[in-house]
């Protein structure tokens, strides 16, 4: 019934021995926010890097709308409409707010290649008007001629969201998008990926924070060690006993 | 850090340029640097140094090699004389088209990587080119000696029209010579124009983009841009303006030697840059003038002059002071660059034209701080 918009399969991953991600299957479907949570080194990011082209699983594969997408480039799988917040802000520090969000806007009209050599930037007021509108929503508007650098570290994450939504892609990829940041900002990014969610923008979100994790997700993983140790509703997961012993006594072992 | 700003700003910009660059025989007078050799120089390197700017202020890749592309320009230039005619419009454009085919296929070798291996690189390529100038190539460079104009030469295109001449013929266009003055005028409009069509690529989508190749290559790549055509294309752009400048090296001296693809070429031109300021539209300009300044002016300086400076102090302390200075100037005049570089990537890393904006912004203190924040829809396009 669901169309399943992001599909991992039998994906396995070695570090030199370390095996961060083994036999892990995923199914995400349209429209849903699905978190993935799991105790540090647990591989969440290493499952990112495998979806957005940054590595290669070693064996199995991962397909997007039906098309398989391993051992394609990075940016051809943002352009097939993945979109992905690091964890550690990727952004355009020496640029200015603004043109970090019209960038991420210029790549989408154009494609992965277009020398508009010789427009000027202050006509393209259609992609300029609505870096303005994502800012304005997420809060960044009164910012948005200062340098990127000089933003705190919470604003780096909202502009790195703001740069992934002006591309309105099909599947947002969240690694820990409220870490670092304050109370208040938590809970303003939340309610921004809640109006995201009622347009029905498919979300993967890694998150600490389980108030986070328990406000917005439909759907959870639970990711130790490389492994899928549980997986299902939030009611569910909250009392699950394997979970609460991996974030708890996972080190042990 | 402005990157927009209105076409009209921009073109009222240009037109304050090209005056400035059309009066340079005028206003460099008093420096006793209005003479045409010099003034030529001036202008040719200033262009060499935009196009330099387009790939290394923009997008942060340096190159090494780029006074391979100097040379290919000044050899294709002193072909196309010897061969159809000493009109230099064949000759430039000639010169400026080879360059770019060097440059396609050197960026599409060097930019398979990046940062200091990309730096590498290009400069084994140049040095490539430099040998082989000296070596194998010596059929089309006349290796040591250089090439040059003999009286002897076909000329085709010339031939059909002129008559025959003993002499060895100086270069034209359309009967303007361009050894002296008229050569200036005619490298200065090269100038204005490559100037202009550097600030277009400033203020273009495309010179962001390129710009955020320097800020994140990384995070371009997951917004879905692949980044090697940019580079690749700003590669050859940059590439082709030092071909020009090359070419138009021949134009006002026809004569093309290897030297000129040296590794110590290619580095003065990332000299320039970095002195005057990386991937601002004035700065590599500014390096450009100053540098080529100090080779010409600084080094001709001997203890003759120095001893007239000085003769306001009493006799110990001028030799004294004539004999510290003499170090800096006259053969010395690497140390006095040297020291100068040092000083600037030290205390102003943006360049000289850093330190002006510092200077203009401590005299107009608040400006910056009013334009800020709060004030909401005031621009002015
Ligand atoms: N490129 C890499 N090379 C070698 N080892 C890596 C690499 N990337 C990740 N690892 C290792 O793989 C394991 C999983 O890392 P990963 O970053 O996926 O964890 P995580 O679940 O995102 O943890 P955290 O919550 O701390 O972000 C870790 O032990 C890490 O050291
Ligand atoms: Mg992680």
């Amino acid at each position: 019934m669901d169309t399943v918009v992001l599909d991992v399969a039998d994906v396995n991953k070695n570090f030199a021995g370390l095996q961060a991600l083994s036999n892990v299957n995923l199914k995400i479907k349209e429209g849903k926010t699905h978190a993935v949570i799991g105790p540090n080194g647990a591989g969440k990011s290493t499952l990112l890097n495998v979806c957005v082209g940054r590595l290669q699983p070693d064996t199995g594969s991962v397909t997007f709308d039906g098309e398989i997408i391993t051992g394609k480039k990075p940016y051809e799988i943002n352009q097939a409409g993945v979109a992905r917040v690091f964890q550690t802000p990727e952004i355009f520090a020496d640029l200015s707010v603004e043109h970090n969000v019209m960038v991420a806007a210029l790549a989408k009209r154009d494609g992965s290649f277009h020398p508009h050599a010789f427009r000027n930037l202050v006509s393209e007021t259609a992609i300029h008007d609505e870096a303005l509108a994502v800012l304005e929503d997420l809060g960044l508007k009164r910012m948005r001629e200062m340098k990127a650098e000089s933003l705190s570290r919470g604003d780096k994450r909202r502009l790195e969201l703001a740069m992934c939504l002006i591309q309105h892609p099909r599947l947002l990829l969240l690694d820990e998008p409220t870490a670092g940041m304050s109370r208040h900002d938590t809970n303003q990014t939340i309610d921004v990926l809640k109006r995201i969610k009622e347009r029905g923008m498919t979300k993967v979100i890694i998150e600490h924070d389980m108030h986070v994790v328990f406000s917005l997700a439909d759907w959870i993983t639970v990711l130790a060690q490389g492994a899928i140790i549980a997986e299902g509703p939030p009611e569910e997961i909250r009392g699950n006993p394997k979970v609460q012993e991996a974030y708890l006594g996972g080190a042990h072992e | 850090m402005m990157i927009t700003r209105s076409p009209r700003h921009d073109m009222m910009m240009i037109g304050v340029f090209a005056l400035v660059v059309l009066t340079m025989p005028i206003w460099l007078a008093p420096f006793g640097a209005a003479y045409p050799d010099l003034l030529q120089k001036f202008v040719i390197f200033g262009i060499m140094a935009v196009g330099y700017n387009i790939l290394f202020g923009l997008t942060g890749y340096l190159s090494f090699g780029h006074a391979a592309f100097l040379g290919v320009g000044s050899y294709s230039a002193v072909w196309m004389f010897k061969l159809f005619t000493m009109n230099v419009i064949p000759a430039v454009i000639i010169g400026t088209l080879m360059a770019g085919v060097f440059a396609v296929v050197i960026g599409y070798v060097c930019l398979r990587r990046s940062g200091i291996y990309f730096s590498i690189l290009t400069l084994a390529l140049a040095q490539m080119c430099y040998n082989l100038a000296y070596s194998v190539l010596t059929p089309i460079t006349n290796g040591e000696t250089g090439l040059q104009i003999r009286p002897t030469d076909p000329r085709i295109i010339d031939a059909m029209f002129l008559e025959p001449t003993e002499r060895v013929p100086t270069t034209t266009l359309f009967g303007i010579d361009m050894t002296g003055y008229g050569g200036f005028y005619f490298c200065a409009v090269a100038l204005i124009i490559t100037f202009f069509i550097s600030v277009r690529i400033f203020r273009s989508p495309f010179g962001l983009k390129l710009r955020a190749i320097k800020s994140n290559q990384n995070r371009l790549n997951y917004t879905g841009i692949n980044t090697r055509p940019y580079l690749l294309i700003a590669f050859v752009i940059s590439g082709m303006y030092a071909g020009l400048a090359g070419s138009l090296l021949a134009v006002t001296d026809p004569l093309a030697g290897a030297e000129r693809m040296q590794w110590t070429a290619s580095g003065e031109i990332v000299l320039m840059t970095i002195l005057g300021g990386a991937g601002t539209l004035f700065g590599p300009i500014l390096g450009a003038w100053i540098i080529k300044y100090f080779e010409n002016i600084f080094s001709a300086f001997n203890d003759g002059r120095l001893h007239e400076i000085f003769s306001f102090l009493p006799d110990t302390l001028e030799s004294i002071a004539v004999g510290i200075s003499a170090q800096f100037v006259g053969e010395g005049w690497h140390l006095t660059l040297g020291l100068m570089f040092m000083l600037i990537v030290i205390f102003l890393p943006g360049g000289l034209i850093e330190g002006f904006n510092r200077i203009v912004a401590r005299l107009r203190p608040g400006q910056a701080r009013r334009r800020a924040p709060a004030v909401e829809e005031k621009e002015a396009s």
